[in-house]
């Protein structure tokens, strides 16, 4: 497969579109983590929702 | 379990863990599917092998729009039915959108220089959808600067639903305007113009793109529930805390 003179074009393209969706799926994944560390932190201090609290009763 | 179910929170974090890890799959296959068949795509009469960069600028510029689409319908959702996942929808879903039009706009720019002459040109396309990418900058913008979230999410609301003005602006810019973009030529009136041999690997890409959009979405909203969990729980916390004696 030969992508000819504008082949810097082509894949210069191509990674950015491949580093920005891998930022984006990093992002959300560290995110999830983060998140779910912080819960834990506070059901581990005892701190209960009042939704989860009513659905306990 | 039916569609209105997943309007509870908890549900719907329990419908997304058991979707997220099919989805992700069907579109990683299918992305490696679209990838195969733009490396095999001929090569333009006139474009040669530069045709390659419509398989990923054509699906991202679709996005762009479509992203703004998608917060169009949850800016309803929060302004008419206050449905409580409706601005945890379109919060999650604008860095996306964001993401997808900095890309149409990159690799637009990319294809641009060697075909047109020029990365840029300030003309009713390319202008158009810059505005819609300093709209969604905006509104993330807005929803970090507004400390309550239910009055962030009313502003959003009628943010996004102002911006939707630029949807067909966007959409008609090269029929209405003269652009040194080119015209609709896959969605039009009369039927596609591209050839079967280039249509089919846009078309994989586009449905690869848009089942990325939705994977992506989906665990984003997961993780705006969680964080307003965890909002909801330190201030219960901090309430708790100021109710000790000393």
């Amino acid at each position: 497969m030969s992508l000819g003179p504008y082949a810097t074009f082509i894949a210069t393209s191509y990674l950015v579109v491949l580093v920005v969706v891998a930022l984006l799926i990093a992002w959300i994944v560290v995110d999830y983590r983060e998140q779910k560390r912080r819960l834990s932190e506070l059901e581990s201090e005892g701190v209960v929702r009042r939704s989860a609290r009513k659905d306990k009763t | 379990m039916t569609l209105i179910d997943l309007a509870n929170p908890t549900r719907f974090l329990a419908f997304t863990a058991r979707l997220l890890p099919w989805m992700a799959a069907v579109t990683a296959i299918l992305l490696a599917v679209g990838l195969y068949q733009s490396a095999m795509a001929p090569d333009d009469y006139q474009q040669g092998a530069t045709v390659k960069i419509m398989f990923i600028h054509v699906p991202n510029a679709w996005l762009s729009m479509f992203v703004w689409g998608v917060m169009s319908l949850a800016a309803l959702g929060t302004l008419v039915w206050r449905h409580p996942l409706a601005d945890v929808a379109a919060k999650a879903a604008a860095p996306l959108g964001a993401a997808f039009t900095f890309l149409a706009l990159v690799t637009g720019s990319l294809w641009g220089r060697p075909m047109w002459g020029t990365y840029w040109e300030w003309d009713a396309r390319l202008t158009s959808v810059l505005i819609l990418f300093l709209m969604y900058l905006g509104l993330i913008a807005l929803w970090r600067a507004v400390e309550d979230p239910s009055r962030a999410a009313r502003a959003a609301a009628v943010l996004t639903l102002v911006g939707a003005i630029n949807l067909p602006i966007i959409k008609f810019s090269v029929d209405w305007w003269n652009t040194l973009h080119q015209p609709a030529s896959v969605m039009r009136m009369g039927g596609s113009t591209l050839d079967r041999a280039f249509l089919i690997p846009l078309l994989v890409m586009a449905v690869a793109f848009s089942l990325l959009f939705l994977t992506l979405h989906l665990a984003a909203m997961r993780n705006e529930i969680l964080r307003r969990r965890v909002r909801a729980m330190q201030m219960i916390h901090v309430a708790q805390a100021g109710q000790r004696p000393v």
